[in-house]
This record gives C-alpha cells, sequence and structure tokens, in this order.
C-alpha cells in the first residue's frame, strides 16, 4: 500500500479510460510479490506501480470497481460486488465490477492460485470503507451535522433522526473529481448485511440468456477465422507442405509466416476444411516414452531433488518402528479440459492491437502480443471479459499471438478457435507424478516418515502430521525448472498444482499406517494430529457422515483424506460402491467439511465445493491422458472421459464456522483431497489398494487380483 | 451443395444460401451472428451447441444446414423472447452455472426435455442430461434448477 506514485513506461493513472472524467475515486492494490507467485512468470511490464485496482463512484452513483482478475466461472464478480454493496452501504445491483480487461483495468499478473478472495478482495473492501468515510466527511460539511450523527442507507447520507436533511452519494461527486490512496479506514467488523448472504450472481443474466460474449464470440466486419496446420505429434518436424488445393478454394487465404501455416476464410467450418486439403509430410521424432513408461522416465530424468521438509533423524525413527511401509503412488497427466477451447478474436487498427482472448492473465497475453507484433505493450489491449473455464490451463494463451500475427499479415481482424483435438495436444497438462513413501508407527504415532516426489511440485508435500523423524524432498514440477524431455509436452498449473498429487500419497498412506497400528483412519489421524482446524474439519465431516469404526461391507465402503491449501483446511469421505466383477466404482456420497476463514459468499464457496467434488471424479476415476511417442491420443470427449450427470453423488458440504480467519481462497482447497479418499474408500470397500489415479477399472480389478 | 435454405429461426423466418452439408452451428454462429451457441467439440460429445429442432435437442455441430430445411429451429437467444423463460430463471436462482460455456446447451436440452415429459424424475433428468458437459461442476444445481423449472411449469399449467 505504498503512498506515492510511481509510473512506469509513461503510463499514468488517467491513461485508463475508467479512471477518466468526475467522480470518487480510490486506488488501492495488493502485495504483488507475496500475492502473484512471482516465480513463476515474468514481472510487471506497465501500469502504475502503486495501485493494482481502483473503485470509481460516478456522478450516477453506481459504483464501478476495475481490477484486472478476470471471471473464469469462480464467482469472482459478484464477490467483489459484495465487498462494495457492504462496505458502502448500496445495493448490490448498484455496484458494477470491470475484469480482465488491460486499458481499463490496472495490472494483475494473473488470475490462479485462488488468491481473488485472501488478496484482492480484503483491499476492495477497505477502499470501499475509505469511499464511505471519504463521502461521509463531505456530507458533514455539506450538512452542516458531524459525522457521528449521519446515517448511510443504500447509497443516501442523511441525519440521524432527520431522514430529510440528506444528500446522495451522486450529489456530492457531481461534478468534483476527487482522488484517494488507501488509508488505514476501518472495515465493518459485523452487522453484515450483504457478506456471508448468497446473492444471485452478477453474471448470471448474461449467462443464461446467451448474452455473454466469449473470446469467440467478438464478429468484426470482414473478419477472417483461421485454421493452423499443427504437428501430429510433439517433436514433429514439418518436411514439406502443399498448400496448393486449399490455395484453389474460393475465398480461402493461405498464409505462411516463419513456421506457421494458417489457412483463413470469413468462415470458420471452410477455413478448417481447406487446412484439410494441405498436404504436409512429417518427420516424426525419436521414440519416447508413454504414459505406462513415464514413471521411470521421470524419476531417471528429475533434476536434483530438493528438501521440503526435514526433522530428527530417519535412522532413529526406523529403529522407533521396527518395520516400515514403504509404497509408491502414482499419478497421470490429465487436462484441463475447459469447455470453451483455446480462442482470440485479433483486430489492429491504426497501430493499436485489440485482443479478445480467452485467458486466466491477460497482462502476460498483451506482453506477448506486445512482443509478436513489435509494438509498446500500451499499444495492445488485451479483453478477457468472460472465459469459458480455466483450471489453471488459460494462463498463457498462444492463440492470442497467433490471431494477432495473422491480423497483421492480412489486415483483417482474424479469429483463432482451438479445435478440442488442439486444445488436447497443446494443453499444458498437470504433470505425471512419482511419489515414494516409507514410514513407520509405533504405538499409534508415525515416528518415521521419508518421503520423495518426482515431478509433481512441492506444496503439500510435507506433511502437517506430528512426525518426530521425517525427510521429504521433491524433483521437477509443474512450474517449471524441468530438465527438457523430462516431461514429453508442456505441463503446467492444474486446480491445486501438486497438491492433488501429494494429498493422494500421503493420505493412502496414512491409511496403510492406521491398518498397521490396527486403528480406525479417524482415529489415526487424530492421534498424529494437533493442527487444531485439521483437527476440526476431520470431526465435522466424520460427524456429518455418520463415520463408524466399522464399516459396512458387500462391495461398499467408505474412505477419508484430510488437506491443507492456501492456508484452507479439508476433510473429505466418500462413500463408494466397488463392482467386483467389472471393477467398476460408483461413487455415492461426498462429504466435504471446509475451514476456508470468513466466507464472503457462502452458497459461492458451496459452489467451488460441489464444482471439485464433481471434477475430482475426474481424475480420480477416469482422467488420464494416454500417449506415445510425442503423439497426444485422446483427442475428444469420447475417449477423455470427464464426470457427466450420472456420476452425480449425493455432496454435502459443511462450512466451519471461522470468522476470525481471514477470507482464504476457494477455488482449490476443496478438490485436494477426492483422490485419496476415493482410493482409501475402495480400500475399504473390496480390500484392493490402488496406487495409481485415476483409478480406472483396470487398475481395481489388478489390485483385487493381489488382495 | 450450395442453394437457399429457409426456416424459422427462434420464430422468424430465415434464408441462408450456403453450402448446404456445412453444420448449423457455423452457419448459426457466423452467418447468422447467433454466437449464444457455443463450439466445444465439434463431434456431438459434449452438448453446447445444443439448439432446438421442432421438438428435439440437436447437436448443431453435427447437424447439416440441409436437415433443418423447412423446420423451426430455435437458440438460446429465442427461448426467452417474451422475459426470462422458467428454466433460464431457475438458472439463475440455483446458480446452476460456474463459466458459463455450457448453459445455452444445457437450457436448451433442458427444454427439450420438459417439452416431452413435463414432469421428469430426478433419474430421468440426469439420464436425458448426460452426454451434456459441465466442466465446472455444477451438476447437482442443473438438475435442481430443471426439477424446479418442471415444477414452476407445472404450476403455471
Amino acid at each position: 500500500m505504498a503512498a506515492s506514485v510511481v509510473v512506469e513506461s509513461g503510463m499514468k493513472r488517467r491513461d485508463f479510460l475508467g479512471a477518466a472524467g468526475a467522480g470518487l475515486f480510490v486506488f488501492f492494490g495488493v502485495d504483488l510479490a507475496e500475492a502473484q507467485e512471482p516465480g513463476r512468470l515474468p514481472g510487471r511490464q506497465s501500469g502504475p506501480a502503486d495501485f493494482n485496482a481502483f473503485l470509481k463512484i460516478g456522478t450516477d452513483g453506481r459504483v464501478t470497481c476495475l481490477a484486472g482478475k478476470v471471471e473464469l466461472g469462480q464467482g469472482a464478480m459478484t464477490e467483489l460486488a459484495v465487498a462494495l454493496a457492504e462496505e458502502l452501504d448500496v445495493a448490490l445491483d448498484t455496484v458494477d465490477v470491470v475484469l480482465g480487461d488491460t486499458d481499463l483495468c490496472p495490472y494483475d499478473m494473473g488470475t490462479f492460485g485462488s488468491m481473488c478472495t485472501p488478496l484482492l478482495w480484503p483491499a476492495v473492501r477497505r477502499a470501499g470503507a475509505e469511499a464511505k468515510a471519504v463521502l461521509v466527511q463531505m456530507a458533514s460539511e455539506r450538512l452542516r451535522v458531524p459525522v457521528g450523527q449521519l446515517r448511510v442507507a443504500a447509497g443516501v447520507i442523511s441525519e440521524s433522526g432527520k431522514p430529510s436533511n440528506a444528500v446522495t452519494y451522486a450529489q456530492l461527486v457531481d461534478g468534483k473529481r476527487i482522488e484517494r490512496h488507501l488509508e488505514n479506514v476501518p472495515v465493518k467488523v459485523a452487522d453484515f448485511k450483504v457478506i456471508g448472504t448468497s446473492p444471485r450472481r452478477k453474471d448470471g443474466p448474461d449467462k443464461v440468456t446467451g448474452k455473454a460474449q466469449y473470446a469467440g464470440d467478438i464478429l468484426l466486419p470482414g473478419m477472417l477465422h483461421a485454421a493452423i496446420l499443427r504437428p501430429p505429434a510433439h517433436g514433429a518436424t514439418l518436411k514439406s507442405a502443399d498448400t496448393s488445393a486449399a490455395e484453389k478454394m474460393t475465398g480461402v487465404r493461405v498464409v505462411k509466416d516463419g513456421a506457421m501455416i494458417a489457412v483463413l476464410d470469413e468462415r470458420p467450418d471452410i477455413a478448417v476444411a481447406a487446412l484439410g486439403k494441405i498436404k504436409a509430410e512429417w518427420e516424426n521424432p525419436p521414440a519416447g516414452a508413454d504414459d505406462k513408461t513415464i514413471f521411470d522416465h521421470i524419476q531417471k530424468t528429475a533434476p536434483a531433488p530438493r528438501m521440503v521438509g526435514q526433522s530428527g533423524d530417519l535412522a532413529e525413527g526406523e529403529r522407533l518402528a521396527g518395520s516400515v511401509i514403504e509404497e509408491t503412488y502414482l499419478n497421470s497427466y490429465v487436462a484441463h479440459a475447459p469447455i470453451e477451447t483455446h480462442s482470440a478474436t485479433a483486430q489492429i487498427e491504426d497501430g493499436k492491437a485489440t485482443v479478445w482472448a480467452s485467458s486466466q492473465a491477460p497482462f502476460q497475453v498483451q506482453r506477448a502480443v506486445a512482443a509478436a507484433l513489435g509494438l509498446q505493450a500500451e499499444k495492445v489491449r488485451i479483453i478477457s471479459r468472460y472465459v469459458g473455464g480455466g483450471f489453471g490451463g488459460k494462463t498463457e494463451a498462444d492463440q492470442g499471438v497467433e490471431a494477432a500475427r495473422l491480423a497483421k499479415i492480412t489486415g483483417k481482424p482474424v479469429q483463432v478457435v482451438y479445435s478440442r483435438e488442439e486444445e488436447f495436444f497443446y494443453d499444458r497438462f498437470r504433470p505425471a507424478a512419482v511419489m515414494k513413501i516409507r514410514a513407520g508407527v509405533a504405538g499409534g504415532k508415525i515416528v518415521m516418515w521419508d518421503n520423495q516426489v518426482f515431478g509433481a511440485g512441492d506444496r503439500e508435500a510435507n506433511p502437517f502430521y506430528d512426525i518426530p523423524h521425517k525427510r521429504v524432498t521433491s524433483a521437477g514440477g509443474w512450474m517449471g525448472g524441468n530438465p527438457a524431455g523430462m516431461n514429453p509436452f508442456a505441463v503446467g498449473a492444474w486446480r491445486a498444482p501438486s497438491v492433488n498429487s501429494n494429498t493422494f500419497a500421503r493420505e493412502s498412506h496414512i491409511d496403510l499406517l492406521a491398518a498397521k497400528a490396527g486403528m480406525d483412519p479417524l482415529e489415526f489421524r487424530l492421534n498424529n494430529l494437533t493442527n487444531p482446524r485439521v483437527r476440526r474439519v476431520l470431526e465435522t465431516a466424520a460427524k456429518q457422515f455418520g463415520w463408524k469404526a466399522r464399516r459396512a461391507s458387500g462391495g461398499r465402503g467408505a474412505g477419508m483424506a484430510c488437506g491443507m491449501y492456501s492456508n484452507a483446511c479439508n476433510a473429505t469421505i466418500a462413500e463408494v460402491a466397488v463392482n467386483r466383477a467389472t471393477g467398476a466404482v460408483e461413487v455415492k456420497r461426498v462429504v466435504m467439511a471446509l475451514d476456508e476463514g470468513l466466507v464472503v459468499n457462502p452458497d459461492g464457496m458451496r459452489q467451488q465445493a460441489e464444482g471439485s467434488v464433481m471434477m475430482g471424479l475426474g481424475y480420480s476415476l477416469t482422467e488420464e491422458v494416454r500417449f506415445r511417442n510425442g503423439e497426444v491420443l485422446d483427442t475428444n470427449f469420447d475417449s477423455y472421459r470427464i464426470p457427466r450427470f450420472s456420476w452425480v453423488p449425493k455432496i454435502e458440504i459443511v462450512l466451519v464456522d471461522n470468522p476470525q480467519m481471514p477470507a482464504l481462497g476457494g477455488g482449490e482447497p476443496p478438490i485436494i483431497a477426492m483422490g485419496a479418499a476415493l482410493a482409501n474408500a475402495i480400500f475399504d470397500a473390496v480390500g484392493a489398494r490402488v496406487r495409481q489415479l485415476p483409478t480406472t477399472p483396470e487398475r481395481v480389478k489388478a489390485a483385487l487380483a493381489k488382495a | 451443395m450450395e442453394r437457399i435454405i429457409s426456416f424459422t429461426l427462434n420464430g422468424k423466418a430465415a434464408t441462408v444460401k450456403a453450402d448446404d452439408e456445412r453444420m448449423l452451428l457455423w452457419v448459426l454462429r457466423s452467418d447468422l451472428g447467433l454466437t449464444g451457441t457455443k463450439f466445444g467439440c465439434g463431434e456431438g460429445l459434449c452438448g453446447s451447441c445444443t439448439v432446438i429442432v421442432g421438438n428435439e435437442a440437436v447437436r448443431s455441430c453435427v447437424t447439416p444446414l440441409k436437415a433443418v430445411a423447412g423446420k423451426r429451429v430455435m437458440t438460446i437467444e429465442g427461448i426467452g423472447q417474451h422475459g426470462l423463460h422458467a428454466i433460464q430463471q431457475a438458472f439463475l436462482e440455483h446458480r446452476a452455472f460456474q463459466c458459463g460455456y455450457c448453459t445455452p446447451g444445457m437450457i436448451l436440452s433442458a427444454y427439450a426435455l420438459l417439452l416431452k415429459t413435463p414432469h421428469p424424475t430426478r433419474e430421468q433428468i440426469a439420464r436425458h442430461m448426460e452426454d451434456n458437459l459441465c466442466r465446472c461442476g455444477s451438476h447437482v444445481r442443473i438438475l435442481d434448477a430443471i426439477q424446479e423449472a418442471a415444477g414452476a411449469a407445472k404450476a403455471g399449467a
């Protein structure tokens, strides 16, 4: 919250269109170093350094908040509006939230890591509180009433006991321009009117009527749709391409620019048909790993391990335990598979490029497009108004660069919409991972834990259980820095990166240790945990579920897992039915208890948790990317099975009340324990321990054969 | 074959001159500018391109233009021409969407179900909606919304 104004790259705050004109402005920001995962992406390129969001109260009385985050479906638009409606005492429908537009909104590195709620949201609240304090002070002077005798409701400030002596926010700011930076004005601590309610979503009317415009819904006069020649496998190189048949098609244009060959037409399907007429010869890459051999490959090619948790002396722990349980857990590549494929529409006019892009990080796309076109960043505007799902997979936006390049070459607006096959091919998958754990118990206590993680990443690898002797190392991961060739294609952040893999391994192994100790999984966890928040979610979930030490058999069973992420706590209990003959797993019921700190919007939080249960069913039961020699074999939803309506279990979400803790991110923590809870439930049901996700029927049958 | 195809689109007469083998999705989106119908998979596997032809929900990405000649076609832009339809209203109330990209297809699939089965059981709704994919995981709310819309339709009938 710096007080001084620092301007970089010649950009001043009035360059933001939304900041022009009369009104009350409060400029504010969140600590970028802390908030923005600085290791992931290059630093800021442009924009004022002292704020990255602002709010405006206009002369029409409407409140507008502008921030560089993106509405991906997580409900950011609604949550930020809730904060302002609360602190300013205005109706929710008088608050507008403008996100994801690099011309209108100040810089933001990207929408990932569940950071809207924990970091931006409190800042927006404080800005609202400050704006109200400024307005009340102005009203005091205008109405000649001491501040303490004023009351505020629905954007009207009036004298207590004399409601006719009143002035509206709109009247106060009319004809003035007032600029403030964030001071330490306290926010409300009680008597919330909007926080904690579950209002309708701000984006709802647009989304149920088809009016919501995604990047591929932008239609511009003269616009061309591009279809781009793609290699059949990662690592394949183009030997020759005969484009003559495509060029003969009426209206079709073929563009060759560097390594890119694109065909363009005013109709997208005709462009795709023309692309099919290109005769391309490819040199295939040398034989490489496939989805079966990848786990050995990852261990062999992983970089030197990092120490992520260490205490005591492993040899002493092993001596205490007498014997250890050793297992290797595997997790597969999974795709983000948003229903909206990567899309972009680009237009260049008078030396300025505008690109509508489905992106979680419009300011990163701005930088990439500017570099590709040889323009200054301020000559590039990226608009990511509505995005059809991200889950970590739309952080980069190569299609935006492709559309911009083609718009420059053709002199016309160009749209690029990935086919489903391209979406699978160019996805930055959640990395495949190997987790080796050796651990021992003595007297119901975990005394030793030796965990080597390969490929998954560090997050939440270090267990939160009380373990005197432990060592946790991690080699490679989703965040980059892997040796070339370790992963045969790009990998990246997938909803709660690292944590789904690490939680699956840890919580599967905890159940093995519980069995070794002769204890119930719940009792064993509680016996090894002092963290009060994790204990509380475990106890809450167990109570809601009706957890019993002995559970039903006959192919039905229940399993639990707990985890932490971004300081939120999750305990998940699943009930499954397993068909011994087919290996098929049906999930009957999922109970999840969450400690998310102060809950801003309970229904919004439940939405994230329900969505996590459903998406979690996918990575737990069916989703894995199959590939061979650089070729991605899954190209559509026929072979890559994502969750469907018939899979829907009974879902019960319990939000434990913890308003003393600040609001925590809600998009990722609810998904982390699904894999382990289901694997443990399968074990409970039929005695088969499945050590690889997803727990496909084949793997369940193979585990049954060994049981 | 390029020819003139006439059909009824959202209650109004529509005429398109185009290759009649082209898929309806692209004609709706790029020739007619109705972008509420979404592309998701191109092979009829995800349901985000669902529109109503006659009284049936069809996947417009695999429905050639010639198949709708002389027929009634309704898209998301046409379902609520007199204010929001009960299904749209129920989706709003149940917040039965997150990113919203699959939502038009969900609403139109539900519309076709309620035409044929005005009072479906929850199992019937789930079975009918099975091939409409939602990646955000709004499934429970979508089922709730359709069930409520069916109830509302019943009350209004």
